[in-house]
Parts: structure tokens; sequence; C-alpha cells
């Protein structure tokens, strides 16, 4: 026991927050300022409720010889205790009401970015800015199994935040591509669902930069717990300079796909896109976990016709989690992970797929 | 009623010993093939007492993967399967069935009828349990595993995304509806039909008021859950598109069709222990109920009032501003009914003359900490705020708080009060009052922390956490493996009063009031089969 208390009062980031946060925005502080006045009403009607109780059981206990008394009923009092709750209750809804009415209000934003939930990443898209990029958990596996020492950010930390500029109105349009994820960033005070098939809308206005962090908060399979959320906020010529920067990488990006690729530079760069986009299912040595999740490794698909394996990875496979990577992964991405998945873990199967091969499958589609 | 009264007994309906040669069948069959409301209470409570622990076990092994951060013990898929299958079993498994059997033993010796109305229908309602959970609980052997999509069973994640498990979940659900709802029918028909002479409505003990509202809900949503799934099994297996945008449906549809039921299944699972502490504190404090006729109408205003809440569990998902807003204030409302019972509780007990055995301390228990779980109920209720709470650890504390101390101490409470009718022993006092502090203390360190971790920012459903959350739910975890731990020195004592100790008396409390303790202990194998007179 004794070690136990140890091991619990030496964690080196021991933490006893109790409260929530008041958050970096307007709006956080007026939820923060809600939550605080309920939970004090809350606080005071309990001392009054309780402290009769308590009272009533020190003092009218029969082994102090109390007799009982034999009231049973008191109109005037059961009338006084239903209206008192009722106008405390009223007094609690009218700034409830008033902040409600205003996350409501996400007219005259200055940027949209739409948010798409999938298992288990986030995409973000900057609508009509041409950018749009993933968003992965970056905390190593040897982390979560207990094989490494995890860092402050564990579980907390992406490969790409969202950037959004600080002093703006930003709107987030939240959808979802497979089942419903929930994006929650307590220190904005915004969660929202996101719904396969429906966008909700929400939004916020940070003043000051800084990260921020949250989590998927809707049960959406396996990896659930292991979506975070990372919002760096930029001043607004910082997030100038970092949006032009990001699309003159989609250009290059696009550059990429005419460039004339080696097989051993697409399993390279595979080997890098597997493990983030495909190892959460078929597991990192290809062995999977089936029956859900087939093992890739002496696959049917992995070692068959190659037309038939970049078909798969394109549209996915209805009526199971495969899901569609034709919309997700640039072509360039697309060609190396299926080389990559079929030269590896002993598939020497010795062919590639081109991302001309995929810039094909995608111009046939359109 | 033509079965109670038999030719040959004609003459001697002034008889008042039981029937002896009437007694229980011997063996096996006596069990299975019995339609008498005590030996099916018994069958009940003990089922569910054995779903409580197979449950609980299923808590355990979440509390142990939280216990600290990283992956230990199992893999998130287990994990799943884990929160899933503990919601499923205690709340259909657990807490609806201990309160039947509650209902099967103490309704008909409180209105003074001879048994439950339809004793036939009782015997196949509680055999169709083992049943439903058998295949539920055998669906985590299959490959692939058990439900993983949390008791909610949210769409397309259950539907689309699902194992292939999910059928048998689905019927396994509709097993346990056919169960409840027959239950439902059979209590109300034997509260309104087999009440004794002179036993209005408005005499009724609040247990049995309690229950006759608790049934009407039952058999208005469990019929909307058994449609709710069955839209899931046509989605999976023929083709419909009823929780699917790509078909032209509606994946937020399951949410309202599934929280229509949701929201009254959780006062389902309140009501009647709010009707047992309703006898239980007044006995223990030697004084009538203040404001029955208030708590008649209070109840009645929760169950309705349980209908048009549905969606405050689903302010996240997007509904309009007028929704949020409408949703937000009806369940503001809840509070005023729900404060007027805690309110009428606290003054039975002032003045009273209160001494405090095993029933009585988790019936205090039950005021005070079910109180703490209306409080963040309330909170959770101020819809700018939910966004906050909504799907966090906040939620988990909230409704563990009205479940373990609001449902599970009310059935602990109604069981220490009712085993000395029931067995015709007293039970072990001092094992009693141990099982509660132990309860007490384990369940208070295992769920007051989370609410903590959830106001911090921890989401439930998650197998691993980031390391500011990992003192509390160290805490969280050793509460949860005490509090489990203790539950089996309650089969313990019960065990124990079974087979022996003192002798009860037939009203082994002096405060205690009802038909129920004017026949002797135990309760004879037949009782009432001459109605008596309430005055």
């Amino acid at each position: 026991m004794g070690l136990l208390l140890w091991s619990v009062f030496s964690q080196a980031h021991a933490a006893w927050t109790v409260n929530m946060t008041q958050g970096a925005t307007a709006t956080s502080n007026a939820v923060f300022d809600l939550h605080m006045t309920i939970f004090l009403i809350c606080a005071v009607i309990g001392v009054l409720v309780f402290g009769a109780m308590f009272w009533s059981m020190l003092v009218h206990r029969r082994s102090t010889g109390q007799v009982a008394s034999h009231f049973h009923e008191s109109t005037t009092v059961e009338i006084l205790w239903t209206v008192v709750p009722f106008v405390i209750l009223v007094a609690m809804a009218i700034p409830a009401t008033k902040t409600l009415i205003n996350i409501y209000d996400s007219s005259e934003s200055e940027l949209d970015i739409q948010i798409t939930g999938y298992q288990w990443k986030w995409n973000y898209k900057y609508l009509g800015q041409e950018v749009e990029f993933f968003s992965n958990l970056a905390t190593p596996s040897e982390q979560i199994h207990n094989q490494a020492p995890k860092d402050e950010h564990y579980l907390l930390e992406v490969d790409q935040p969202l950037v959004i500029p600080a002093g703006t109105k930003v709107r987030f349009l939240i959808t979802a591509a497979d089942v419903i994820h929930s994006w929650w960033v307590p220190a904005l005070a915004v969660k929202r669902d996101a719904i396969p098939g429906f966008v909700n809308e929400a939004w916020t206005k940070v003043e000051k930069p800084g990260i921020y962090r949250g989590q998927c908060a809707e049960l959406c399979g396996k990896d659930h717990g292991f979506m975070p959320i990372v919002v760096e906020v930029k001043s607004k010529e910082d997030f100038a300079k970092w949006l032009d920067e990001r699309k003159q990488e989609a250009l290059a990006m696009k550059e990429l796909t005419s460039k004339e690729w080696t097989r051993e530079e697409l399993v390279e760069r595979g080997d890098k896109i597997y493990h983030t986009t495909c190892a959460a299912c078929h597991q990192a040595e290809g062995q999977g976990l089936p029956p859900m999740f087939p093992a890739l490794k002496g696959s049917k698909i992995a070692t068959g016709p190659k037309e038939d394996h970049l078909h798969i990875v394109f549209f996915g496979k209805q009526g199971t989690a495969m899901a569609a990577f034709g919309k997700q992964l640039s072509e360039v991405d697309i060609a190396s992970v299926i080389t990559y998945e079929r030269n590896a873990w002993g598939n020497n199967v010795g062919d590639m797929v081109t991302p001309k091969d995929v810039l094909a499958l995608k111009q046939a589609q359109k | 009623m033509s079965a109670v009264i038999e030719p040959g007994h004609a003459g001697h309906t002034d008889h008042h010993h039981d029937h002896g040669h009437h007694g229980p069948a011997k063996g096996l069959m006596r069990w299975v093939l019995t339609t008498n409301h005590k030996d099916i209470g018994t069958m009940y409570l003990w089922f569910s007492f054995a779903m409580f622990l197979i449950g609980g076990s299923f808590a355990m092994v979440i509390r142990a993967e939280l216990f600290q951060p990283g992956l230990q013990i199992v893999e998130p898929a287990f994990f799943n399967q884990m929160t899933t299958m503990h919601g499923l079993v205690m709340v259909f498994g657990a807490v609806m069935p201990a309160f039947v059997g509650l209902a099967n033993w103490m309704i008909p010796l409180m209105v003074g009828a001879p048994d439950m109305a339809l004793p036939r229908m009782n015997n196949f309602s509680f055999w169709l349990l083992p049943a439903a959970f058998g295949l539920l609980i055998s669906t985590l052997f299959t490959a692939g595993g058990g439900p993983n999509f949390g008791w909610t069973f949210y769409a397309p994640l259950s539907t689309t995304y699902a194992p292939e498990s999910v059928t048998f979940f689905i019927f396994a659900i509709h097993l346990m509806g056919i169960s409840s709802i027959m239950g439902a029918i059979n209590v109300i028909a034997t509260i309104l039909n087999l009440r004794a002479p002179g036993m209005t409505l408005m005499k009724m003990p609040l247990f049995v008021w309690t229950w006759l509202i608790t049934a009407f809900l039952l058999i208005a949503v469990m019929p909307v859950l058994a449609g709710c799934v069955t839209m899931m099994l046509m989605d999976i297996h023929f083709g419909t598109s009823f929780f699917s945008a790509a078909g032209g449906g509606d994946p937020v549809l399951f949410q309202h069709v599934f929280w229509f039921f949701g929201h009254p299944e959780v006062y389902i699972m309140i009501l009647p222990a709010f009707g047992a502490v309703s006898s239980i504190i007044p006995a223990f404090s030697r004084k009538p109920l203040f404001g029955y006729t208030s708590m008649v109408y209070a109840t009645a205003s929760i169950a309705f009032l349980s209908f048009i809440v549905w969606a405050h569990h689903m302010f996240v998902v997007g509904i309009p501003l007028v929704g949020e807003l409408f949703f937000m204030y009806a369940t503001l409302l809840i509070a005023v009914p729900t404060g007027v019972k805690v309110f009428n509780w606290v003054t039975t007990m002032w003045q009273g003359s209160l001494t405090f055995e095993t029933p009585m301390l988790f019936a205090v228990a039950f005021v005070i900490l079910f109180t703490i779980g209306g409080f963040s109920g309330l909170m959770l209720a101020i819809a700018p705020a939910d966004f906050q709470y909504h799907d966090t650890y906040f939620v988990v504390a909230h409704f563990h708080y009205v479940l373990v101390p609001g449902a599970i101490f009310g059935i602990f409470a109604s069981a220490y009060y009712w085993l000395p009718k029931w067995t015709g022993h007293m039970y072990d006092e001092t094992l009693g009052k141990l099982h509660f502090w132990l309860s007490f203390v384990g369940m208070n360190m295992a769920f007051f922390p989370m609410h903590f971790v959830g106001l911090a920012g921890m989401p439930r459903r998650i197998p691993d956490y980031n390391l500011q959350f990992a003192d509390f739910n160290m805490v969280s975890s050793i509460g949860a493996f005490s509090f489990g731990a203790t539950q089996f020195l309650f089969l313990f004592i019960v065990i124990k009063c079974i087979r022996g100790g003192k002798p009860a008396p037939a009203k082994p409390w002096d405060g205690a009031d009802g038909l129920e303790w004017t026949i002797p202990s135990p309760a004879p194998y037949h009782t009432f089969t001459t109605p008596p007179e309430v005055k």
C-alpha cells in the first residue's frame, strides 16, 4: 500500500486538476462562468438540504430519547418548495439561453474550414484556399505499449496541427466520412458531432496565439482514444505565411505525380504512409487483426494482380471498415503504399504501382 | 381468479393456515415450472445478482486497464467490448431484473393479492432472460468479438461498421424487451385488479405506485427500442438505409429513436428505488411519510417529463437552436418534482425517532448521493455547459452517481429491509453495516474523481489517456476494485441469512407499516388466498 501511495504521489506529471478550463475564447469564458454559477447554486442548495439531513441524523435519533412527531403534510411548505426551485431554474435558464444564442451565431466568419472525421484521424480543408491535409496521432506506439517513457503531450500530439489565425472568426464545417466522431477542443469550448452525410457548424475566435489540444469525444471504434486534435493559433501574419507555404507544398505534390518513380523510392515513401495510415488496422507487420481487419502479409490482394490491389485501396470495401482512400491520399501516396505492401513482409511480388496509374484511375472516374 | 377458488376449498375460505399440500414441488422442476410469485421473484433476484457480478467483472477489466496510462492489459478493440457489455449487462441484466424481482415478491404482498395476475406469463418473462443474456455474453467468444459500439450502440458504428455478432445482440435485445413488456403487463394487471378490498389507489404503498408508473413507462418505450434494433437489423441484412445517409437515411434518427426509449429507461431504473426508499425511511424514522400525495404526483410528473427531454442526450449533434432551448428548459423542469421528493424524504426524517439499521443506512446514502447525481444532472441540462461536459467522464460520474447509489443502493436497502420476510431470519447486522460502509467508501472513491477528470477534459470510453489524468484514474480504480470485492460480502451475508440466524418475527421493524408485515416470516408459499380487509 505504501508503494502504491508513493507511486500515486511521485508521478512526474502529477496534476490534480479538478475544474473545467476557462479556455481561450470569449465563449469558453462565458461557458465557464455558467458552469461555476450553476455549480455554486447547487452547492448552496446542497448545503441547506444536507445540513437539514445531518442535523436530523444527529439530533433526532432514538438513542437520544427523541420521540417521533406525527406530522405528514403541509400544503404551504409543499407549494413553497415547488415554486422556489422553479424560480431558481428560471434564473439559471436566462444566462444559459443568452450564451447558447451566441454560440449558434456562426455568421460573418472570415475563414471557413471543413473538418472531416475519419477512423481514426481528422481531415482539415481550408475552403477556397486549395489547402487540405490529414492530422494523425504522432505519439509513437512504443510509448503507448510502455516500451518508452511517455512525454508531456502523450496522446494529445499530431503530425500536422490545424492552424488558424488569431483574432479572426473562424467557422468550422464539421462532418464525417465513416462513423460519427465529435470534434472537441476544451479551450475553445467547441464540441460538435461529426456525422456522415451531415454538416454541422461551429465557430471560434481566439485572441491569443498558442497551442490548444483536444480529442475525439464520440466513440468511433477501436482507436477512438487515439485521434487527438491540436489547434495552433498563429498571429495573422504568421498564418498568412503558413498558408502560403502550404499552397506551395500542394503544388509541389502535384508535380511529384508526373515524376518517374523507382520501386525503391516508392517503397521507402510507402513505409511511412503505411505506418501512419494503414497500420492501425492491418498492424505494423501486416499481420492484421482477423477477422475484422484481415492480414496483408501473404494475402490474396497484396500478392495477386496489382489492379485489384489498387481498386480496393482506392474504392474501399463496402460493408467493412476498409475506407476508400482514393479521396484521402494523394496519387503518390496511394502508389507508394501499394508498392510497399506488395514488397514488404515477404510479399515479394516485385512489381510496382506508379502515381500515373493512380491518376489514370482517378481521371477515369470523372 | 378461478384458479384460486377451487371447489374443494369453497367451504374453507376462513381457514387462515397455508394450504400445506400446495407447497412447492421438489427438485429442479420447481424452479423451471413455477408460477409462484415468490419463487419467480427469488429467481429474478438471484439472476440479477449473477449479472451484477458479471457486469461488475467487466468494469474491473475497464478499471484495471485505466489504472495507469498506456496499454497494459487489454487491446482497445477488447476494451470497447468491455465498456459495451458492462453497460448492457448492468442496465438490462442487473438493475431492471432486480426491480422486477422485488416487484414479484412484494407487490402481491403489499396489495394483499394471492399472486401476480398472470402467473404463467410471469414464468415465461423470467426464463427469457437467461436465454437473452446467454446469447449476449456468448458473443464475446465469437471470432470478431462481441458488441463494441457502446451500450447506446449509435449507428452507423453499430450497423455498417459492427462486428458480425451484432445480429445476436439484436436478438438478445428483442428477448429482453419481450420479457420486460410481459413483466410490466403483469404488474399493471396485478395492481389494478388484485388489490384487497379497501386498498384504494391512494392507500397503496409508494413502491406499488412507483412500479405502476414504471410499468407504463416500460410498455411505452420497450417497443420503441425493439423498433430501433429492428431498423438496425434491416439496415444490416436487408439493404435498407434507415440510419445511413448514403442511402437517404439519417444517423441522427437513430439517436432520436434510441433516446426516446433511453430517457424513460433511466427513470425505469430509478422510480422503483424511490418507492422502496419511501417505505424504508418512514419505517426507521418511526414517522409517516411526509407528503404522500405529492410523492405520487411528483412520480407521475417525472414520468411524463421523461418523454419530452430525450434530446438533452444529443445537445452536440447539431439540433437547431429552438430545439436545443426546448430540451434545455424541459430538462431543467425535472428538477422540480425530483426536488419535491428529496425534500419530502428529508422532512420525513425531521423530528423522527431515527435508528440506522443497514436498510436505513443505504436509504439515507441513497438520498444524499442521488441528490449529488441530480446536481450534476442539473449542470448537464444547461446546454452551453453541456458542450464541455458531453461525452466526458463528468457524464460517467453523473450517471454512476444516480445508478450506483441510486438504483443499486435502493436495491440493497430493499434487500436488507425485506430479507427477514423472505428468509424468516434476521441478517447479520454487523456484517450488513460493514457491507454498507465498504460500499459507500469504495463507490465514492471510484466515482467522485471522475467528475474531476471529466471537467479536466478526459473523454469517456477511451482505453488510454494523457498523463494529466493519471492520478485520479488510479484513485478511481482502487475505489472500484474495493467496491467490487465488497459485493462478495453481500453474497455471504445473504447466504448466511438464508441458512440461519435469529428467527425473524412477522414484523421485525417496529416502525414498519404495510400488509407484508401482517403475514408470518418467512412468508408462506401461498399468502392472502383470502383477501385481507384494509381499513
